[in-house]
Formats: C-alpha cells, structure tokens, sequence
C-alpha cells in the first residue's frame, strides 16, 4: 500500500439499512484502526491538532493505535474530550481536523474521524472508563443542558474537583443527542448513554425534568441553592417556521417535533405510547444535516421523500457524507426549489405544497448566491406531510427569566468567547445558546472554554 | 420518581392525583402547566394544574381517560409514581402580576366546561385568598359529570351549575347560563375566564364577542416538549402563531383561531383512539372501531 488511501470504513448497504434505525457505518476493526494509524505521519508540528475546536493531541492518540495500545490512546483522548464516541461520528472532520492533514495534500487525510470512534467504542467494549483524581475544591457550579456544551463543561470542572450538578429539561440527559440526531447515526443506548455515564462516573450529578426559568431561576441558584457559579448551556431549540400560508395545517412539523418524537419518544419503536404521522410523501423544506436527519428517518419509517432547498447543491449546510448517504438511500433532492404554499385537504390535513424554482443571482450578505425566483416555473408537489427545517434559535425561557443577563438581537446570549463569561458574574455560557445552531463538536469546544473561565473565576483569577 | 400521595375518582372517566412534585409545588401560579410521564415507554402529557399546596410539597392534577395513554395513568394507585413531572411550564394567569385592588374592582365570571373545571380551581382559589370574590359557571353534559363542586362553592363568591340534559342545576349549556345571567338577572361582567372543551370555549367567546366583555381561554393543544423546542402547540393568535407552552396555555379568547385549532387536535385522534380500543378490548378488537387497515 503506498499510503495513498485510506483504509475503506464498512457501512451497512443502502438498500438495506434505508429500511432500518441501524447505524450506516459500522467503524473499523483492530487490524483497519492499526493499518489506517500507520498512515499518520507524526507531524512534529501537527495541522490536524489546530483544526480541532477541543485541540486532541491527534498524533499521539494515532500513535498508540499504531502501537495496539487502544487504553492508551483512549486516555489520551479523554484529556481533551469527554465524548469521543460521539464527536468521532457527527464531528465534520472534513472541514476541521482532517482538512488539514498533510496526507490529504496528495490522497486521502488519514481517518482521524474514524479512529476516535475506534477508539471510543474499543473502550466502551472493554469497560475502560475516563480516571479521576482531582482534590476536592469545596465549591459547586451548576450546569443548565445536558447537551454537548453541558456535558463537556460539566465533565472538564469535576476533573479538576467542583461538584457539579446537571439540570436538564427533558426526562433524559444528552440534549440534542438524544432528541435530535437519529438512531442511525448516533445510538442512543449503547453510544449516548455510555458517554453521559462516563461523565457521570467523573462525579457529576444529572437532575432531569428540571426547566430552569420556570422550575428554579438562575438567581435561586446561586442565592438559594448554594451554587457559586453557573454554566448555560441551553441549546438552541425553538423552530422556526416559514410564514406561507398553511403552514399550521395537519401533517406540518417541525424537524425538531418530527425528531423529538423519533428519537427521544421512540414513536417508531412497538410498545411507546407516543404516536407519530409517519407520512407516505414527505417533503423536508431545509438543506442542513438536520433537514437531512429528518430525511431520512422519514425513509426509514416508509415515505417517499424530498428534500426542497431553495439553494444549489454546492451551497447545501449539510455535511457531505450526510448528503452522500442520503442519496444512496433514495432520498429525492429538488434543489433551487422554494415552498410558496401549503396546500389543504377540507379537514385541514396537507395535501400538497406549491413550488417555485430558483435560480442563483448574485451573493447576499452571507457570501452565498442569493436565490431568485424563475418567473412562470411554479409547480405542486403531491404530500401528506412536510417537515420545516430551517434552523432553530436559543429558547428566550431562561434569558428572560434572568435579570442582566444579556442577550444579542437574534436572542443569543452575550458570552465572551475566550472564558464564556457573560453580563451576570458567576454566570457563564456557551454552546448553540450563544452560537445559534451550530455543530457538537463547537459546543463542545465552547462548554471546554468555559469551564476553565469558570475555574478562572472561582479560583479568584478573575 | 414522584409520588401519588392521594387518588380520588371524580367521575367514572375523571380522576384526581396529588403528586409530590418539589420543584414544581414550590414556584407554580394558577394558570401553569405540567408534564407528565408514567413509566420509560409513556407519552408526555401536558396536564393544567388543578392545586398545588407548598407545604407539602404537593401538586394535583386532574385528568379524564380519552386514549390509551391517560388509561395507564388512570391505573395507578395512590403511594405509585410517575416517573416524569416536569413543570411548572407556561405562563402564570395574566391578571395574577395585575394589583389585587384593581382586580377587586373587577366582576368577574369564570365558565369551567367538564374536566375544565380542574384548571379554574386555582384561580377561582387564588381569587378568594386574595379577597376578590368572583362569580363561576360550572357546565356539564350530565350530573354525573360534574366535578369539584363542594370545592368550588367553597372559593366562589356565586357558584352556577348547569347540565346539558337539566339532571342538575340549570337545564342548558354554559353559553345559555352566561346569557340566563348577562339577560334576565342583569349581571354585568367585566372579564369572562373560560376554560373547557375547545368547542365550548369557541361558542362562549363569541357569545361575549357580543356581549363586549374581554374573555381569557386555556389552550391545550397536541405537545411534546412543552418548553418551546417542538412547535406542535402552535396556535393562531390574532394573525400571529404562538406557541401554547411558552406564550400560553391562555390566550385572549376573542383573537384564537378554534377552527384551526380544533382540526390540529383531531391529528392523531385515529392513531391514539386505536391503541386505546386496542388496549380496552385485548385480542377481541377486530377493527370496529373503523380505523384499522
């Protein structure tokens, strides 16, 4: 082999996982993992580590797998990840660490992605657990979300000893892992739940059904509940729909309602109560990975399906890989597409939406070619359901209940991207909350951030 | 867990619950909404909070079996638990941040419809407590159905009953008691809180559309999350969409769209009233219930 590729990761055949929720890529084996590492060239000043938004010493992890020492390199990576299953399967690699890989210069960039969740999984298997041993510090923080931002925050401060407590406003722990990315692409209780018990093992207590705002404020908290800092790392949940008329009939969701009942109500799984639309034709309005999730999981559940996205291909928000698979899986693309209206049958339920096609003018303000649309080209599209996923915005339950607390125009709150800091002392913030939508692997990054500025700040640094 | 410190049955279908729930029975305000969950496999069920005592440290809710999942909460017995109570959610009743003296100068009538009854209690109660006294219409289709009565007389200043089929109290629907009162014995009413059935709420607003009197309806629509993320709540406000979880559940009754709503409820009637038959008659469904393929 002269090292030009990369070792192929097996993945369950298209035709056959699209009628299934289990995982498409089905990761590698020792000898893969050790074959793919001896492809790292141990950069003495290594690219990849920079693209990493949590900074995984990548060379080094890479380099035990070489050496058949997988504990080894898992202890690495938990130095700087509290959740490598995860980040090794919805990280966008290709645009951070392996993007800048020297091996992708000529060929393929070694497959960090797919080495972590080697890893993590190898791990998991063997029952290999992240260590502690942090001094006690005496002082509790806080952490509201236990998303991605929350977990990882959360996991970094018990390492270096605050006793920390997680509120999460579901009945399950894990935010948008687990009510938002399906099953196929990230298993809830093998993968999602061994990480978040990972944390817990570091010490961190998970109180659910707690909605902070309306079940205790941030000011009881601190005032009352003897938390010396707090970390919000909420998320960004609220939908947001298009406006056309229509839009509130029977059989229009949001992506964020049609996953939630998937994902974290199992409505597809016999013997849960909640019930779901499965939809025979299904149009998902939206190009990001979530509209792709949604895609797809509709397939799954039966339906024809398109995704209308109002842009071209090479604009498309959602990860490659996550375009690629749902093509081969039959998902149907109407590229410079646009809903104008969503049409009812006479007891309120969709029966079809009215289109227009686009073409690509000139770029706005986001550097994209702005959409416009082809006089004379409207067409109807025959549905019984459509998914609106146009992105989601941070919920304003917990800013507006905050005295202080400030947030931006779009209802992001104002967090300093360095320390997490926010208007209010003792109260930090980070993730999608401050972001807006964005990915695990930033909120992550944003939860790391955080919790040094809050060890900063209780440590009397600040 | 949270545990079902108290179970009374109300009517054959209607059941009351005390549930320890901390969190919730310390910040809740009449108005307010919680969630809840029987066991790993159960729906979400949003539920209006019928009472709450910080003390104990308790909240009550009230609820009538219509599909399978309200069936499985209905089998669990006092010293139970449900495994999820999540709450309070919603906004607190409007009037409650106005100052008690100008709500004192208010005529105020509530119109609880069924097991609509349940959410009035509290305001009805915070009311009372509050030296406001205020008049209520308690409507049902039949005697049997009538819940909270004893309770109720207890908080309100004038207590109305009126029964479809005239078994007890005035023989009429509510919407004929409020005109009974507005009409013949001359009562004026400055604010109308109606809280029941969608189809009650719709007719009631617009008899006091007419009336001129500024009515407040409890929605309840379809919810999963009820914080915000899932939108399935949505409701046409005034033109606007609102969410009923976080904007709501109560909505200036004169300005919601009950015909939209009403069709968004019906969504998955046929697939929960299935597995209710299902669940009802075991192995002897075979479809006669005409939605099964």
């Amino acid at each position: 082999m002269d090292g030009l590729n990369r070792v192929p990761v097996r993945e369950q055949a298209a035709a056959e996982r699209a009628h299934n929720f289990d995982e498409v890529c089905l990761g590698y084996s020792l000898e893969e993992a050790r074959a793919e590492a001896s492809r790292c060239l141990q950069c003495k000043n290594p690219k990849c580590q920079t693209g990493c938004p949590v900074n995984i010493d990548i060379p080094r992890f890479i380099a035990k797998i070489g050496e058949g020492d997988v504990e080894g390199a898992y202890h690495v990576i938990s130095e700087y990840s509290a959740l490598p299953a995860i980040c090794g399967r919805v990280c966008p690699q290709e645009s951070q660490c392996e993007a800048k890989c020297i091996r992708g210069i000529k060929g393929d960039a070694v497959s960090i992605g797919k080495l972590e969740r080697f890893t993590a999984d190898y791990a998991r298997e063997h029952d290999i657990r992240p260590s502690v041993n942090a001094e006690k510090k005496g002082k509790k923080v806080a952490v509201i979300g236990s998303g991605p931002a929350g977990l990882t925050c959360a996991g970094d401060l018990a390492k270096m000893g605050y006793e920390v407590t997680i509120f999460e406003a579901l009945h399950e722990p894990g935010g948008v892992l687990v009510y938002g990315i399906p099953e196929f692409r990230l298993p809830k209780e093998t993968v999602v739940k061994n990480e978040i018990e990972n944390v817990k093992a570091l010490g961190v207590k998970i109180e659910t059904n707690v909605v902070i705002g309306k079940s205790v404020t941030i000011d009881e908290l601190l005032d009352e509940e003897g938390f010396d800092a707090v970390f919000i790392g909420s998320g960004a949940g609220l939908p947001k729909f298009m406006g056309i008329p229509g839009e509130n009939a029977n059989g229009v969701f949001s992506a964020n309602e049609y996953l939630t009942r998937n994902n974290l109500m199992k409505a597809f799984t016999e013997g849960y109560g909640t019930p779901i639309a499965a939809g025979k034709k299904v149009a998902v309005v939206g190009g990001g990975n979530v509209a792709m999730d949604a895609a797809r999981t509709a397939l799954r559940l039966g339906a024809t399906v398109y995704i209308v996205y109002r842009r071209g291909e090479a604009e498309l928000p959602a990860r490659v890989e996550e375009v690629h698979h749902a093509k081969e899986e039959g998902v149907i693309f109407k590229l410079l597409t646009n809903p104008k209206e969503i049409l009812t049958d006479e007891n309120g339920w969709v029966k079809g939406m009215r289109c227009v096609e686009m073409e690509l003018g000139e770029p706005d303000a986001s550097g994209r070619r702005r959409p416009v649309e082809k006089a004379g080209s409207e067409f109807t599209l025959e549905l019984d359901t459509v998914i609106m996923s146009l992105g989601t915005s941070p919920n304003p339950l917990i800013s507006s209940a905050t005295k202080g607390l400030e947030v931006n125009e779009r209802g992001c709150i104002a967090a300093d991207g360095e320390d997490g800091s926010t208007s209010r002392k003792a109260v930090f913030a980070g993730g999608d909350a401050v972001t807006g939508a964005a990915t695990v692997i930033l909120a992550m990054g944003a939860g790391k951030a955080a919790a040094k500025g809050i060890d900063a700040y209780l440590s009397g640094n600040k | 867990m949270y545990e079902i410190v108290e179970k009374r049955q109300l009517s054959d279908s209607i059941v009351l619950m005390e549930v320890r729930a901390e969190r919730v029975a310390k910040s809740c305000l009449p108005g307010q909404f919680v969630i809840v969950r029987t066991d790993e496999t159960g729906e979400r069920i949003p539920l209006t909070i019928c009472d709450y005592c910080r003390e104990k440290k308790t909240v009550t809710i009230v609820f009538q079996v219509v599909g399978a999942s309200t069936l499985r909460m209905a089998e669990l017995k006092k010293g139970d638990f449900f495994r999820d109570f999540v709450g309070p959610l919603g906004r607190n009743c409007e009037w409650i941040d106005e100052p008690v003296s100008e709500l004192k100068q208010k005529k105020i009538l509530f119109v609880a419809g069924g097991v609509g009854t349940a959410p009035v209690y509290p305001q009805v109660k915070w009311m009372q407590e509050h030296g406001v006294s205020v008049d209520c219409i308690i409507g049902a289709r039949t005697k049997g159905l009538i819940i909270l009565e004893e309770e109720m007389r207890a908080v309100a200043g004038n207590l109305y009953i009126a029964t479809d089929d005239g078994s007890y109290g005035f023989k009429g629907n509510v919407n004929d008691r409020i005109r009974a009162l507005v009409e013949e014995e001359k009562k004026s009413y400055d604010l109308v809180i109606a809280i029941g059935p969608m189809i009650m709420m719709k007719f009631v607003c617009l008899l006091t559309k007419e009336f001129g009197i500024p009515t407040i309806v409890s929605m309840n629509p379809i919810m999963v999350d009820g914080t915000g993320m899932c939108g399935a709540c949505r409701v046409s406000v005034g033109g606007e969409v609102k969410f009923a979880c976080v904007d709501g559940p109560e909505f200036d009754g004169h300005l919601v769209d009950f015909d939209q709503a009403m069709k968004r409820q019906q969504m998955y009637k046929t697939a929960e009233g299935r597995r209710y038959l299902e669940a009802q008659e075991g192995a002897t469904h075979h479809g006669g219930c005409g939605h099964c393929e």
